[in-house]
């Protein structure tokens, strides 16, 4: 039992940290979320340089982690940053796609992905799917060597500015069966593919995608046909291992301002800090931070497990996250005040994003309803 | 980072598992797993089967008959005792004055009674709380007053736990009423068998007698019997506030008391379906088992980093929290699981020997006491409202 982390991880987390203090800003950020594409491929291009796509990808892929707590680390900080660029889209998501399902010459694509020259969208939520990860009803019908694809696909997270997009498809089976299911990778540039960019509410990029009619080719496939849902759920565990890592220091930062606010905001003539009203929230909010570091910790250890303890310790980090980055960003905006809720101060964009990761890839009530039923078929 | 056990911590592990296994009476074990009332007799027993093994002192140095483990073994040997149904060993002279003993007392107070703490000659009971010093303990008011070589002490405490057993109690008393109110405290150790020392019993809620207020009228006590310096009492409590820090979250009770619900809804029925099938009860058992397992971390982070004392007093505190509310979130959904069953309570019921035919559920008997029962835990060893103002002291500085 050892919960300290290796040297390696401790320099890129230094790393990343001064990176982020010397070149990103809050106001920095802001303005480059407000852009087109909603990230800057100049920043993207640097991160590259640094190595931190690369440390999400193993050595087989031509990077060097990929492991559990190589995502936790990094994604901790730029937790703290509020950074927006794709790491969870190209580095996470369609990085882990390839390297599960593709060919050699489709993995090929991953050098580029850890060069930062060509990201990768994954397009597989839909709109009445909510959170159900094997709810598809874009369908792929055979067609001479390829497919045609149609569907809708929805909060694409980055694939308004994606090169590419794995898109996947229901070629045989009811709507909800994990059986059945296809993923295929093709340029954002396919005849046929509609795509709707907006901003989301914490300062991230997203698309809806309407497939009419696209016709793929045999070599867009990744995998074997229909065999997808294994490599979608294991894309989405390490996304949620990044997310709920993200939500720690997201949650420090929020926790650390509030502190420091309490501390100095006087108030009939002391330190509001000073009323116990405040001080036993505040303890609740620390203690709990703890829980939810505790429960990712859990979770990025358990990533390489087989697949019911993995998929318990995921779900159990995303409940925690969950639940406790709510109490976080609701308690640290109300012990501040007015204060919080302007754009200027800042919190407030660390607690959008907060409140928002409980929306990507599951909330509370929907991995605590998975949890149980994966603990049924533990037993 | 890894969260698996080392080789060395697996082999510890199984090497307690066997002891357990060789050691542990049967009969005891079944009545520590189906909730049955302890005699004092039980507990001699089992502190005797541990003193024999040479592992009653889990956290003293080797040098006084301690075992030497470090933290994490700590955590795994009660992982197990509790799984295997091992009484918890009293902790008061165990766990509470050994330490102080250890740090503060004199050579002579060591020699004396570390050895009758390991062999059982000494029952030792805690004399803090007083009718009018609760969570506010630095107000107690129980005086000692020096006359030659003794202290003359008057006055009294409360919720003395299992003090109709104890012949010893180690006191907070008032020595001097000058300066701040912390700076007036020393701690006693007194025999019970003085003169003017009178024990009675505070039946509880559910009907039990675990604690007693304890009077002392004119109790004359050798000044030798002062640890430490007088007037320096409050700092040798509060060292085990902030040093004590395995076992505070009462993991492997909890993982134990969850076992057991799993197991009850598992076997009532609703509709003719497992409770434990209930979307909504299944729900609520899920939050309490992801919470556990997180808080199961937290208590290892903890254990495992000798690097972070400094932290380690709100993450003690936040240990305390979590572990009592987990605990108490558990005996609520137990109770909840019987239904109409958590109502009928037949004290004798719990009586080993005991051999009517159970009402209801033969798990059902000691569910609803055991909740109004732990109703305490939150409001004992520091309430939960003084851990949350530890908290924010320690990390704000407020």
């Amino acid at each position: 039992m050892d919960f300290k982390h290796t040297e390696d991880r401790i320099m890129l987390k230094d790393m990343v940290a001064r990176f982020i203090a010397d070149n990103y800003g809050l106001e920095e950020r802001n303005t480059v979320a407000a852009s087109a594409e909603g990230f800057s491929r100049d920043v993207w291009a640097q991160f590259a340089e640094l190595g931190l796509i690369g440390a999400l990808f193993s050595e087989e892929d031509g990077g060097f982690g990929g492991a559990g707590f190589d995502i936790a680390i990094l994604f901790e900080e730029l937790g703290r940053g509020l950074v927006v660029e794709p790491f969870v889209a190209s580095g996470i998501l369609g990085g882990t796609m390839l390297s599960r399902l593709g060919n050699d010459s489709q993995k090929a694509l991953i050098a580029d992905i850890i060069a930062g020259t060509h990201t990768v969208a994954l397009a597989h939520g839909e709109p009445t799917s909510h959170y159900d990860l094997s709810h598809v009803e874009t369908s792929a019908v055979p067609d001479g060597e390829g497919w045609i694809v149609n569907g809708s696909k929805a909060v694409v997270l980055n694939g308004d500015s994606a090169d590419s997009l794995i898109v996947t498809a229901r070629v045989s089976g009811n709507t909800w069966d994990e059986d059945g299911l296809s993923a295929f990778l093709l340029p954002a540039t396919t005849e046929g593919l509609e795509i709707r960019g907006y901003p989301t509410i914490d300062g991230l990029h997203a698309c809806e995608v309407s497939l009419n009619n696209v016709r793929l080719g045999a070599e867009t496939l990744l995998g074997d046909s229909g065999k997808a849902y294994p490599a979608i759920e294991m894309a989405t565990a390490r996304a949620n291992v990044a997310l709920t890592s993200e939500a720690i220091g997201l949650m420090e930062v929020c926790r650390d301002m509030t502190i420091e606010y309490l501390q100095t905001r006087k108030q009939f003539g002391v330190a509001i800090g000073k009323f116990q009203a405040l001080q036993h929230r505040m303890a609740t909010v620390l203690t709990e931070i703890e829980q939810a570091r505790s429960a990712v910790i859990n979770a990025a250890g358990r990533l390489d497990l087989d697949r019911v303890e993995r998929e318990k310790a995921v779900s159990s980090a995303k409940v925690l996250a969950g639940r406790i980055g709510r109490l976080v960003a609701e308690e640290a905006i109300q012990m501040h005040g007015g204060i919080a809720m302007t754009w200027e101060y800042g919190l407030a964009h660390f607690a959008k994003r907060l409140v928002m990761i409980d929306h990507q890839f599951g909330d509370v009530d929907y991995h605590t309803a998975r949890y149980v039923s994966l603990s049924r078929q533990a037993a | 980072m890894d969260l698996n056990y080392s080789e060395e911590e697996l082999a510890f592990r199984d090497e307690v598992r066997a002891f357990l296994s060789a050691e542990l009476p049967s009969a005891l074990a079944e009545k520590v797993k189906t909730g049955k009332r302890l005699v004092k007799e039980d507990m001699e027993s089992w502190h005797a089967i541990m003193n024999k093994r040479g592992w009653l002192a889990e956290s003293w140095p080797v040098e006084y008959g301690g075992t030497g483990w470090n933290a994490v073994q700590q955590q795994i040997f009660d992982d197990e005792s509790c799984a295997a149904g091992a009484p918890r060993t009293v902790p008061f002279g165990l766990k509470m004055l050994a330490p102080v003993l250890i740090k503060y007392g004199s050579e002579e107070q060591k020699r004396t009674y570390l050895p009758r703490i390991l062999d059982g000659s000494d029952w030792w009971c805690q004399g803090y709380s007083e009718p009018g010093a609760g969570s506010d303990l630095a107000s107690l008011k129980t005086k000692a007053v020096r006359d030659g070589d003794h202290y003359v002490v008057n006055g009294q405490k409360t919720w003395t736990t299992l003090g109709q057993y104890a012949n010893m109690i180690f006191c907070l008393v008032r020595t001097s009423n000058e300066g701040k109110r912390q700076e007036g405290i020393s701690f006693l150790l007194i025999d019970m068998k003085t003169p003017g020392i009178t024990v009675r019993p505070i039946v509880l809620l559910e009907g039990s007698r675990e604690v007693n207020e304890v009077f002392f009228d004119d109790v004359r006590v050798p000044v030798e019997n002062l640890v430490g310096e007088e007037n320096k009492g409050w700092t040798y409590a509060k060292y085990l506030l902030t040093h004590e820090r395995t076992n505070i979250a009462n993991v492997g009770a909890n993982k134990v008391s969850l076992a057991h619900l799993k197991y009850i809804a598992e076997n009532q029925k609703i509709r003719g379906r497992p409770l434990i099938e209930d979307p909504i009860f299944a729900a609520r058992l899920a939050q309490i088992e992801m919470d556990l397992d997180a808080m199961s971390t937290t208590n290892l982070r903890l254990l495992s980093s000798p690097d972070s004392v400094a932290n380690a007093g709100p993450m003690s505190s936040m240990l305390k929290i979590k572990g009592t509310e987990i605990r108490q979130a558990l005996n609520d959904l137990t109770r909840r699981a019987l239904g109409p069953y958590a109502m009928p309570f037949v004290s004798e019921a719990l009586e080993t020997g005991y051999n009517e035919e159970p009402i209801g559920p033969d798990y059902a008997a000691p569910v609803s006491q055991e909740y109004f029962n732990n109703r305490k835990i939150t409001i004992y060893g520091g309430s939960n409202e003084i851990q949350r103002s530890i908290i924010t002291k320690m990390m704000m500085g407020l």
